[in-house]
């Protein structure tokens, strides 16, 4: 089981990416924003893609109603986050070490994909519900209180994966590179189960 | 479908200039210069929308005192920056930050008269670091920085008067160089006029450049006869540690100078070895003596300008310092004073000759070694006139200005009087080609043409009288400027443009040297403007006596604070304005009912401030006057100004009811 423990560890390994590129990215170009204004979301903050880029969309969204953009310390999320991640490393390089050794059963390596991917899941659940807490939670003195065709309020909730016209804005939301990253060490820590199912078959 | 419909309207225009041409019943040349129609002269300079031009080209504004900014080959005015001139458009020598700008030693000059930009280099090539600029009337040179394309530096030249050989620099940038057009007694003295001869000095003045600030002081002042420095142009490559000038009356008169100071066959082109003489100052040569100038210096750290008068400037007397000086005798009054780019011609232009005179560098030294003098003026050896010809371009017209230079070894001479440009060979002096202008052109411009390297692609005529080139406005006209297209064998007229208030010179750089370090905003917390507001939470009103000091932000779309009381008739209100915004292009505007000076316009990050004297009791308002965002019609506020004895407390406030 050794080269599935490899896989394993390469593949938990991957995940601390996430520490380093962000995990989603939320652009939004305009008539009179050639150069998009963006933010990248990581587990640890949310970030502007250049300089200003989140003062301004601020000063934008104050228009319309919206929320600041929450700091680090306005969301419990990215205390929890940079934690989780850790620990689901860890485990995995401790699965992934006592497979190389042979004292565990490549069964372990699923598990790990399993937790992971719930874990995956509630956080993109948890994601979109602040997306609409975020797009629909509008100051109820907003400057601006626009309505759809059917004369319900509007509401600005960025979609959760792909392109949307928001009134001037083309919003495209797509994955970070982080997220490429945990998809590629989820998807190794899979081939670990494979291959760790084939090299014991084998073994037998 | 957009396309086709561009390029019919195009030809459409260029259809309707063609026929109105002929309407005009001219003679063939005409024709000849302006056959736009059949040589897609329109598609060449059309620039897209939402495309950009090839080259910035930055006019002098002559008599607005100012620099323009357009693009080549559109001719599209993108910023007229302001240097020499208040400008209400943003508060430029209104404002407190920048009046110290426009200060001198004759206190504060409001206006001049800007002529000769030239772009910094570095190895005889164009480095987009800075563009400087003189003001002729009260002589003055300006450095402009070009990632912020705003006014940065302005020295003041002592011991000059018309400021006009300037402001021309070395090829590394060593120096930018001032002489002065009007020779005058120095130091100035009440003597009289008829003394002049033997008496005035021309003062040409070195000023040297901080290769990281750019910030520049003046090196040393060489105090030459009493003639007038016209134009000049540095050495460069093998010419490098060279300056040349041009010189007419070197008759000296003092009166009816059009006919007292065209009577000398010859006059001179001087040649300075800079260099030589930077070595004898460096040595300690030269003397201090008393002047007075203001040397002014404006920071993009806490936007503000300071001035400072200086006492005392080094001078240098020609004679003490053997071998540096020399006269180049050049027929007739000559005014443009140019050097090829390989630095072996300087081409002297006779405005009052026929023919253009060409010198030689190589046979320069060669005189100067060989000592093979024709006499001497006030000391100052003048070379043989046969000896240091190069060569003569014959009768290519009448009253040549100046030349520029392609990078094919061709040179390209403006002539006023014939109206028109005429390309020629340097080495063989053979005529190529000549084309008409309209009308009357001054001087002409290549982008890099005054370097070693320049961008042989498009020549710029600026012309001088512009007639009927448009439409009519009045007897006050702009001047209109002409883009050919040079090449081909033949220069090809492409454009007509109007150019902002009197262009004489201008330098074109390619645009990526210089776009891509264009700043887009200032940052706020690199702000350290004394009175900068940088959170709106540190909005105050403050008085100390008579001034009160206000102490604002803006950011779309409120003014924080926007309801200011106690203030009373009589006080001295400044309003300290600093712009949050981040964002590009996102300017807010200041503007106060009554203000005896202009408005402000304040870029994201930056802080100005404006003085106010409220004259009458009330409640008066101020707006943001640049359109900010959909809610700018409410960024507005109120000032409440009370009767100067009563005691209403000061207060502020912003969203309160």
């Amino acid at each position: 089981m050794k080269k599935a423990g490899i896989i394993m560890i390469i593949g938990s390994l991957l995940l601390l990416g996430l520490f380093k590129f962000p995990l989603w990215n939320i652009m939004l170009g305009a008539p009179q924003y050639p150069d998009p204004l963006g933010m990248d979301i990581y587990i640890e903050g949310i970030q502007g893609v250049e300089e200003f880029d989140i003062q301004n969309i601020d000063g934008l969204n104050h228009y319309i109603g919206m929320r600041p953009i929450p700091k680090v310390e306005d969301m419990w999320e990215f205390e929890v986050f940079p934690l989780v991640i850790g620990t689901m490393v860890a485990l995995g390089v401790i699965i992934g070490l006592l497979g190389f050794l042979g004292k565990l059963s490549y069964k372990w390596f699923l598990g790990w994909f399993v937790l992971m991917s719930i874990l995956g899941i509630l956080g993109m659940y948890d994601f979109n519900l602040w997306l609409i807490d975020y797009g629909t939670n509008l100051d109820p003195k907003a400057i601006m209180k626009l309505e759809n065709l059917d004369g319900t309020p509007m509401t600005y909730k960025p979609p959760l994966l792909g392109y949307q016209k928001m009134l001037n804005f083309d919003v495209d939301s797509w994955p970070g590179t982080g997220a490429y990253m945990i998809f590629l060490g989820m998807i190794l820590t899979l081939v670990a189960f494979f291959v760790g199912k084939n090299e014991s078959k084998k073994a037998v | 479908m957009k396309k086709p419909f561009n390029i019919l309207y195009f030809l459409i225009i260029a259809a309707a200039m063609v026929s109105c041409n002929n309407g005009n019943g001219n003679d063939s040349k005409n024709k000849k210069g302006q056959g736009g129609l059949s040589t897609n002269a329109a598609e060449r300079v059309y620039v897209a929308p939402g495309e950009h031009d090839e080259y910035y080209g930055f006019f002098s504004g002559g008599y607005t005192g100012n620099l323009t900014v357009y693009g080549l080959p559109s001719g599209r005015m993108f910023k007229e920056i302001p240097v020499f001139s208040q400008f209400p458009t943003n508060g430029y020598g209104y404002s407190e930050e920048t009046k110290p700008m426009l200060n001198t030693s004759f206190g504060f000059v409001p206006w001049d008269d800007s002529h000769h930009p030239d772009i910094s280099q570095t190895n005889g090539k164009l480095d987009g670091r800075w563009i400087f600029i003189n003001g002729n009337n009260t002589p003055r040179i300006a450095r402009i920085g070009l990632e912020t394309f705003e006014t940065e530096e302005i020295i003041e030249i002592p011991n000059s008067a018309g400021n006009h050989s300037s402001s021309f620099i070395t090829e590394n940038t060593e120096y930018v160089v001032a002489g002065t057009r009007f020779s005058v007694p120095v130091p100035q003295k009440d003597m009289s006029i008829k003394d002049y001869k033997g008496n005035f000095k021309g003062a040409l003045t070195f000023i040297s450049v901080d290769q990281d600030t750019g910030r520049m002081g003046i090196k040393f002042q060489l105090m030459m006869p009493g003639f007038n420095y016209d134009l000049s142009h540095p050495g460069r490559d093998k010419s490098h540690g060279w300056f040349f000038f041009t010189t007419y009356n070197t008759e000296e008169a003092h009166s009816l100078l059009e006919v007292n100071a065209s009577q000398n066959d010859k006059d001179f082109i001087a040649a300075i070895n800079w260099k030589k003489i930077e070595e004898y100052v460096n040595n300690g040569g030269g003397t201090k003596v008393p002047a007075k100038y203001a040397h002014n210096v404006y920071s993009d750290e806490n936007h503000t300008a300071t001035s400072t008068m200086i006492d005392e400037v080094l001078s240098v007397n020609p004679l003490d310092v053997p071998g540096a000086v020399y006269f180049l005798p050049t027929p007739k009054s000559p005014h443009g004073c140019d050097v090829d780019p390989t630095g072996e011609y300087i081409v002297g232009n006779g405005k009052l000759s026929a023919d253009l005179t060409v010198h030689s560098f190589t046979k320069m030294l060669d005189a100067i070694e060989n000592e093979r003098f024709d006499g001497e003026a006030y000391g100052i050896p003048i070379l043989n006139f046969e000896d240091i010809l190069a060569g003569v371009v014959k009768q290519p017209g009448l009253g040549p200005l100046h030349t520029e230079f392609d990078d094919k070894g061709n040179a390209y001479t403006t002539f006023f009087i014939s109206s028109e440009v005429v390309k020629w060979k340097v080495g063989t002096w053979e005529v190529l080609d000549r084309q008409p202008v309209f009308y009357s052109v001054g001087h002409g411009m290549i982008p890099g043409g005054n370097s070693r390297e320049p961008f042989g692609e498009y020549f710029v005529a600026m012309n001088k009288i512009t007639k009927d080139r448009y439409l009519p406005t009045g007897p006050e006209l702009e001047h209109s400027a002409q883009l050919f297209d040079i090449t081909g064998d033949k220069m090809e007229l492409l454009l007509d443009f109007p150019t902002h208030g009197e262009p004489h010179y201008a330098a074109a750089i390619p645009a990526d040297i210089v776009a891509k370090n264009s700043k887009k905003i200032y940052k706020l917390s690199e702000n350290e403007h004394p009175y900068a507001t940088l959170s709106s939470a540190d909005a105050k009103v403050e008085r100390n006596g008579k001034d009160v000091h206000i102490y604002m932000s803006m950011i779309r779309s409120h003014f924080t604070p926007d309801n200011i009381e106690g203030i009373k008739v009589g006080d001295k209100v400044y309003f300290h304005v600093t712009n949050h915004e981040q964002d590009f292009d996102v300017p807010h505007g200041f503007a106060v009912i009554g203000a005896n000076n202009s408005e402000l316009l304040i870029m994201p990050g930056q802080t100005k401030t404006l003085v106010w004297e409220p004259k009458r009791v009330g409640v008066w308002p101020f707006y943001c006057t640049d359109f900010c965002s959909a809610l700018h019609q409410e960024m507005q506020g109120y000032v409440r100004v009370s009767p100067a004895d009563s005691n209403i407390e000061l207060s502020w406030s912003l969203g309160e009811d």
